[in-house]
């Protein structure tokens, strides 16, 4: 079970992410619980400054723009 | 996307010469288009029943000439700002701006503030970030200042629209407002009017994210990525923009204009500005009312006025940024940055 955070205020991109991380995690048939985290103190406290941010397991991978499709599966077989 | 074997696969299979080709391509493709703006505009005003010289006549083919015009321009002018901000990023930004107390800080934050990537929905955690990170208040807001006030999008079209020499001035005074605005509130000191948990709060350093080596491919990529998006997203407001200015330039008659944005008028610069606040638009649909409104013989001083105040105060910004600003730095950011404005309206019609 992997824990993925998604760093964002709520806007359109961040939504997309999120969605993107479960589409990935169901077809590699990995087990996650996305998170969306919208409280600007615990962004910035992430050090996330350009949104979306992603974190797995506390581990920071990525920030600003969505993600690569190719580095999602990196992410969630790690 | 449809079966799962291609989600595995990274959708890379394009050989580099693909894309170079492609990018040629577009471009010439682009070039076409827009040399078939006026005919195209021409023709499809032919098929309305109105007399091509009316008032209806006359909004119709500006609509019909703007509308496909700005959207090439943005096209054009979105994928290369893609391409050249791949080189820039948020953390690189802080890094150099970090601990800048000397003057070159300010109009240096306001350069970065034009190159570096961020949208209007990170600026809360992207302040934080530089905040907490040593970079001093008044660089923070030059840097904030000119991201909209000078972005490549309102200067592009307005070269394309409305003219080099206006793009220009409006280039100087747009960066000269950020960088000036943002020394002024460093000697304000207003540390103290920033909400009590962002004063308190101790981000560490930037978190180890590595970084990324691109290939030419990738920002090529990047830059499609956000024609894609940007266009999606403002293609309402250019319209609803377009529609506006076209309104403007069928029927305001132009003695009305004179007299309401002539340069005769010292209040019309303030009252653009109070206008032009709460109005929320992005530079691609304030430049074709913009283009309307000089070319009904408003003034240039009172105009820019407007244009800057719409672009670059914005309430929803505002409300955003109330996050981690008190209502007083909020006002005094407003009153400094519009006093630069009303100064930059009121110097154009003068010496206009």
């Amino acid at each position: 079970m992997k824990t993925v955070k998604v760093y964002g205020p709520g806007c359109k991109r961040c939504e997309t992410t999120a969605q993107m991380l479960k589409d990935a995690a169901a077809s590699l048939g990995v087990e996650v619980a996305v998170e969306k985290v919208t409280d600007p103190r615990e962004i910035a406290m992430a050090g996330v400054m350009s949104t979306p941010g992603v974190s797995v397991d506390g581990k920071l991978v990525h920030a600003g723009g969505l993600p690569d499709e190719a580095k999602l599966s990196d992410w969630l077989t790690a | 996307m449809t079966t799962e074997t291609q989600d595995m696969k990274p959708p890379q299979t394009h050989p580099d010469w693909h894309w170079y080709a492609g990018v040629v391509a577009a471009g010439a493709v682009w070039l076409m288009l827009y040399r078939q703006l006026i005919p195209f505009s021409e023709w499809a005003t032919g098929l309305f029943p109105v007399a091509r010289h009316s008032h209806s006549g006359e909004a119709i083919a500006f609509f019909l000439y703007d509308v496909p015009k700005v959207l090439l321009l943005l096209t054009l002018i979105v994928f290369v700002t893609g391409v050249l901000r791949s080189w820039f990023s948020p953390e690189k930004t802080r890094a150099i701006l970090s601990g800048r107390r000397e003057i070159m800080g300010y109009p240096l934050a306001a350069a970065l503030g034009v190159l570096t990537p961020f949208c209007s929905c990170s600026s809360v955690p992207l302040f934080i970030g530089f905040v907490s990170a040593g970079v001093p208040l008044g660089v923070t807001f030059s840097f904030l200042i000119a991201g909209p006030m000078v972005g490549p999008v309102g200067l592009g079209l307005l070269f394309g629209l409305v003219g080099w020499k206006i793009a220009l001035i409006y280039l100087v005074f747009g960066f000269s407002i950020a960088t000036v605005s943002g020394w002024v509130m460093s000697k304000m000191k207003l540390e103290r009017y920033l909400q009590d948990w962002v004063r308190e709060m101790n981000a560490g350093p930037a978190m180890g994210l590595d970084e990324e080596r691109l290939t030419l491919v990738d920002r090529i990529k990047i830059g499609i990525e956000q024609v894609r998006e940007i266009l999606s997203r403002v293609w309402v407001w250019v319209v609803l923009g377009i529609a506006i200015g076209a309104l403007i330039h069928g029927y305001v008659p132009e003695a009305m204009m004179l007299k309401i944005m002539g340069g005769e008028a010292w209040w019309s610069v303030p009252a653009a500005v109070v206008v032009g606040v709460p109005m929320y638009t992005n530079a691609a649909g304030a430049i074709p009312i913009v283009e309307a409104l000089l070319g009904k013989g408003a003034a240039l001083g009172t105009t820019l006025a407007f244009m800057m105040s719409v672009i670059a105060l914005s309430l929803p910004e505002m409300i955003i940024l109330k996050q981690v600003l008190k209502l007083r730095l909020i006002g005094i950011f407003i009153a400094v940055v519009a006093s630069g404005i009303l100064a930059t309206g009121f110097l154009f019609n003068a010496i206009l």
